[in-house]
């Protein structure tokens, strides 16, 4: 015979105060827990969306970011002739030669400076990244001094307006635009026409190239056919597997961090759940002997014990989730320590952390809940009557 | 005294309650202390750093390097005592994960500069006369085994190649502030191969470290530097050492706001808990306060007995909670994953008074509605009460 739902609900009506404070330490708890993964997903979600499967990057062996690799003019020219790059309408290869240096930018209330990539691109390579959008104003005009700035650098620093100009390797850098990176890492970048960038900067050679394969399986072929000239001392990486490299730091941090907080602080809140069953069980003494008395067996106790104590978990699961649908709103800037520059990227909620938070209160729920439980089950029923 | 002697006895009448509620304090000051302590570490960099040195860096940002040549038109100006430079190195040990900092600096003077490391005469004599010389901190050196003599292999990511070098002294920091997990050796290595193998990038150099002779002109200095550079190729920005070392921390400034507001979050969360306990207790015990009551003790003697029991289970729980943090605190600077991430990781005395101050706090608030209510109880009330 099971011990009816209503009597667990009123049991914890019963008493507001102490059923309030338990689950709000739990909704708190659920709210960091629920934070830190939609922080680390936002994280993923930006670098994923970032790449393209199809594309490729090259780099400079033994550099692990943009910034620090280097190419040769004559190493770019011999990649770019590789019959596993696509070939556009008039046979010109779908390859942007890039040039990336760091500049930089005030935040917006702040009077020290980040650091912000700043990316030459060649019109080829605006075509081979489609997710990025103009939204205002319009692209960068090739031989100008003309750049285009990220959604989130419009947003978030000083002196990055429409029209404005941001001063750097003695010229002045007209802002003619601003583009949407489709929430992708771009959108913390600014970008200018890359010969006129590598000219002020005094540089020859270029950073980085990104290469469009001509179909999705050649890459194995173009990293052997890389690796095997002795005049290529350069690295490629599928496009998406680069950016999602980039934040891997990052990505442990946030997570090693949450991971931490989450167990430390959901000890207290279990503790919290344990004390206020421990005191339910106290003071119904009388009740339980009485339950028993009437034929409900100790496996309903208990069942019955550790059902309000999941309710009072779920409670606390629900609430801290709520709260936490709102951190959506939420654009978070950064330092990658991997490319050391800003980086942007909001928290974000997906159906998987949905589910891992609910079964997470519902495991605090258990593990409070489980003892006060088994010792109201265990109850003997003369001296639980006699207790009253 | 026998008031003290009341509270304590009521402290542990329910004995497994008051364990658990002081278990979660303990735990919730610990994490307090902890994330505060991560904080601190954040900054650790700038508060070690001196106001009487400046950097000098290229203004377009730091990965731009400066020619070396501009060492000399530094040092004619007015307030500078000593130039030297230094320049990131950025390579790998064996995997990327053993990541610690790595300078190329004039070995000349570099070490002038900064009295804070102690080093033995004979040790910085045998780094000067070799080349492949490194000079490594004590830190450093006891996390990967390092003894003088031996040979470490390093990886270039910004300077491409395998680099070999032996270390040839180890350096003491002059006490527990300064950060010893670094990693120098001479510049004039890596410039004589970059010179062969990429002649463009050779001679040049990523901040020049300046001491000047007054701190108090360090503002002025600074000016007349960056002035001196004014409309060159590479145009200079200068700041004092704590100014750029803020610079790092302000990037990742996001990070330190959310440990911040984290840690506050969880002393919340151990307030409702301790709330919860001694709401319960007081409950619990309403019959008894009554009868204290018609004993002739006064409302506010029996506030003063749950206020002091909310108090005194919070200072506990806080002061067991203190007395671990320092040691797991030690235990984790000390680890692979914190010596990676953080040159210097120790609990500060601010950190200890914050946790004295959260605990005191929790007990406070979390006293204060129940000995307001058991106050209050009418004496009829309280005496018919059940459980």
């Amino acid at each position: 015979m099971k011990v009816p739902y209503s009597y667990i609900f009123r049991n914890l009506w019963a008493r507001k105060l102490t059923t309030a404070l338990t689950a709000s330490g739990m909704a708190l708890v659920i709210f960091v827990f629920a934070a830190v993964l939609m922080l680390d997903a936002g994280l993923k979600k930006t670098m994923v969306g970032t790449g393209r499967y199809d594309n490729v990057l090259a780099i400079r062996s033994g550099a692990e970011t943009e910034i620090q690799s280097g190419l040769t003019r004559n190493q770019a020219a011999l990649i770019e002739s590789m019959p596993q790059v696509a070939r556009g309408r008039t046979a010109e290869p779908m390859a942007s030669k890039e040039s990336l240096v760091l500049i930089s930018l005030y935040k917006t209330g702040q009077d020290k400076a980040s650091n912000i990539v700043t990316r030459g691109v060649s019109p080829m390579g605006i075509l081979l990244r489609p997710q990025v959008r103009i939204i205002r104003g319009r692209m960068f005009r090739e031989g100008s001094s003309e750049i285009v700035v990220g959604r989130n650098i419009n947003q978030e620093f000083d002196g990055t307006q429409l029209g404005q100009s941001i001063r750097f390797a003695q010229r002045n850098w007209t802002i003619v635009g601003v583009f949407d990176g489709g929430k992708s890492a771009f959108d913390s970048e600014v970008w200018g026409d890359v010969d006129q960038l590598m000219q002020s900067f005094r540089r020859t050679n270029y950073s980085s190239m990104i290469i469009q394969l001509a179909n999705s399986d050649a890459f194995d072929v173009l990293a052997k056919n890389i690796a095997a000239d002795i005049r290529l001392t350069v690295d490629v990486k599928r496009e998406q597997l680069f950016y999602e490299d980039q934040s891997r730091s990052l990505s442990t941090f946030i997570s090693f961090l949450g991971l931490l907080l989450s167990i430390v602080f959901s000890i207290g809140a279990m503790i919290g759940a344990a004390i206020t069953m421990y005191s339910s069980v106290a003071m119904r003494t009388a009740e339980i002997g009485t339950l028993r008395a009437l034929g409900f067996r100790r496996l309903s106790i208990l069942v019955a014990f550790l059902t309000e104590s999941l309710l009072l978990g779920l409670v606390g699961g629900i609430v801290g989730l709520f709260f936490a649908t709102f951190l959506q709103a939420i654009t978070v800037s950064t330092l990658n320590f991997q490319s050391f520059s800003q980086l942007a990227f909001s928290f974000t909620l997906t159906p998987k952390i949905v589910i891992q938070t609910v079964i997470f209160s519902l495991i605090m729920g258990f593990i409070g809940g489980f003892l006060p439980a088994l010792r109201a089950a265990r109850m003997k029923i003369v001296d639980s009557l006699r207790a009253g | 005294m026998y008031f003290l002697k009341l509270i304590f006895k009521n402290v542990f009448r329910a004995k497994l309650r008051t364990a658990l509620t002081l278990a979660g304090l303990v735990i919730a000051v610990f994490a307090f202390g902890f994330l505060q302590t991560v904080v601190t570490a954040f900054f650790s960099g700038a508060n070690a750093a001196s106001g009487a040195r400046l950097i000098t860096r290229n203004a377009i940002s730091l990965v731009f390097p400066m020619p070396t040549y501009y060492r000399e038109r530094m040092r004619s100006i007015d307030g500078v005592k000593t130039v030297s430079f230094s320049n990131w190195f950025g390579g790998i040990y064996k995997e990327p994960q053993n990541f610690f900092p790595q300078f190329a600096v004039d070995h000349n003077n570099y070490f002038d500069l900064f009295p804070e490391y102690h080093i033995n005469p004979e040790e910085m004599l045998a780094f000067k006369r070799d080349r492949q010389g490194a000079m490594v901190g004590r830190k450093l050196a006891d996390r990967f085994g390092w003894k003088v003599g031996d040979i470490v292999p390093i990886r270039g990511t910004i300077f491409p190649g395998n680099w070999q070098f032996t270390i040839r002294a180890i350096f003491d920091g002059k006490d527990d502030t300064v950060v010893t997990r670094v990693f120098f050796f001479h510049w004039d290595y890596i410039n004589e191969e970059i010179k062969k193998r990429f002649p463009r990038r050779a001679d040049q150099i990523g901040v020049f470290n300046i001491e000047i002779t007054d701190p108090s002109r360090a503002a002025e200095v600074s000016k007349a530097i960056d002035t001196e550079f004014r409309n060159s190729l590479a145009e200079t920005l200068t700041e004092t050492e704590k100014s750029f070392q803020l610079g790092f921390v302000a990037q990742s400034e996001t990070i330190v706001v959310a440990i911040r507001v984290v840690s506050f979050v969880v002393i919340f969360i151990i307030l409702a808990v301790v709330a919860n306990t001694m709401a319960m207790t007081a409950r619990e015990r309403i019959a008894e306060y009554a009868t204290l009551k018609v004993l002739g003790f006064s409302p506010r003697y029996i506030a003063a007995l749950v206020f002091g029991e909310a108090l005194m289970i919070s200072m506990i729980g806080a002061g067991i909670g203190i007395l671990i943090t320092v040691p797991i605190s030690a235990a984790f600077g000390a680890s692979s994953i914190g010596s990676a991430v953080f040159p210097s990781f120790r609990v500060s005395n601010d950190t200890v008074v914050l946790q004295v101050l959260s605990g005191f706090t929790v007990g406070f608030v979390a006293g204060l509605l129940p000995a307001w209510r058991s106050a209050r109880i009418k004496i009829v009330d309280g005496l018919r009460h059940i459980g």
